[in-house]
């Protein structure tokens, strides 16, 4: 039987409880991994970690964070997010909200993209793909 | 220079786990102000828990490095959590047991286990549970220069190599 999406919530709380070393309270779907929790870029390969433990999923980290759109001129200009940018994000990150990012355009914003709800999604999508 | 607080490999499973032993000694400057006495206190010559964890650091770095074969330039990234239940006092041995628990293009994370051997009785007590992660630095600082050479497995460090078993055929 398939994993539900609340049973997803529960474990990726956990994990970030432990990675993080927040409250389990703190940790709601609308909650931001950096500016609420914390987080800093090197936690996202611990909590990667845990991921592929808790869900037996394998995962390469530019797929949750493709670094490198960020990183090209075609993409970006000025600190902020191209038209092509905006859609190759969209495209590597389907699991993704980028409603706030839409209107900011700013590259400076785009560490707030990363919400446990988005997390949730991430992990949800690559158990349909992997389990 | 660079502060090796590891004495020697005893231990080596490739890719798995690797248990390094530090003998603390009085002679080391720094137990000498740690603690110095205080008013009717008397000194308490204690090995500083920061440096216990920098020796797991070691044995554990060494485990990650081996592990890609020395081909990246692995640093501590985070100590995920580092819990102490004892002293380390001169005439004892440190005994760090570091498990590979992941390991990726990315970097590594580790569990360690540090214990205190008396060397007169051989009791063991447990000191410490130290977990790290690890980061491949080439891979995770996009858009910074670092030298071509590996300056992480290199000089000093590489002297407690002795005890590694030949590179694995393939990074696990």
């Amino acid at each position: 039987m398939a994993i539900s999406k609340d049973e997803i919530f529960e474990k990726v709380q956990a994990i970030l409880v432990e990675a993080l070393g927040v409250d389990e309270d703190e940790v709601t779907p609308e909650a931001k991994i950096e500016a609420d929790l914390g987080a800093e870029s090197i936690d996202y390969l611990d909590i990667l970690f845990h991921f592929e433990k808790e869900f037996g999923l394998k995962i390469d980290q530019a797929e949750l964070r493709p670094e490198a759109v960020l990183s090209n001129e075609e993409y970006v200009k000025d600190g902020k997010i191209t038209d092509a940018g905006m859609a190759k994000l969209k495209e590597e990150m389907p699991f993704a909200d980028f409603s706030s990012l839409d209107a900011s355009r700013d590259v400076e914003d785009f560490s707030d993209i990363f919400t446990v709800q988005v997390l949730v999604n991430f992990v949800e999508a690559k158990l349909a793909e992997q389990g | 220079m660079r502060w090796i607080w590891i004495d020697r490999i005893v231990e080596h499973e490739p890719g798995k786990k690797l248990v390094t032993v530090k003998n603390v000694s009085a002679a080391e400057e720094v137990v000498h102000d740690h603690f110095p006495a205080e008013g009717d206190l008397g000194p308490e010559p204690v090995m500083p828990n920061p440096l216990i964890v920098e020796g797991m650091a070691q044995t554990a770095g060494i485990l990650v490095g081996h592990t890609g074969r020395f081909k990246e330039k692995v640093v501590l990234a985070k100590i995920k959590s580092a819990t102490f239940h004892a002293a380390a006092r001169p005439g004892m041995t440190l005994r760090h047991t570091a498990t590979l628990l992941n390991f990726g293009t990315a970097g590594g994370s580790t569990a360690g286990v540090t214990e205190l051997i008396d060397p007169h009785t051989g009791a063991v007590t447990p000191l410490a549970e130290i977990d790290l992660m690890f980061s491949h630095v080439d891979h995770n600082m996009a858009g910074l220069d670092f030298p071509e050479e590996n300056f992480v497995f290199t000089g000093t460090l590489t002297a407690v190599f002795a005890g590694l078993e030949p590179m694995p055929e393939s990074p696990a």
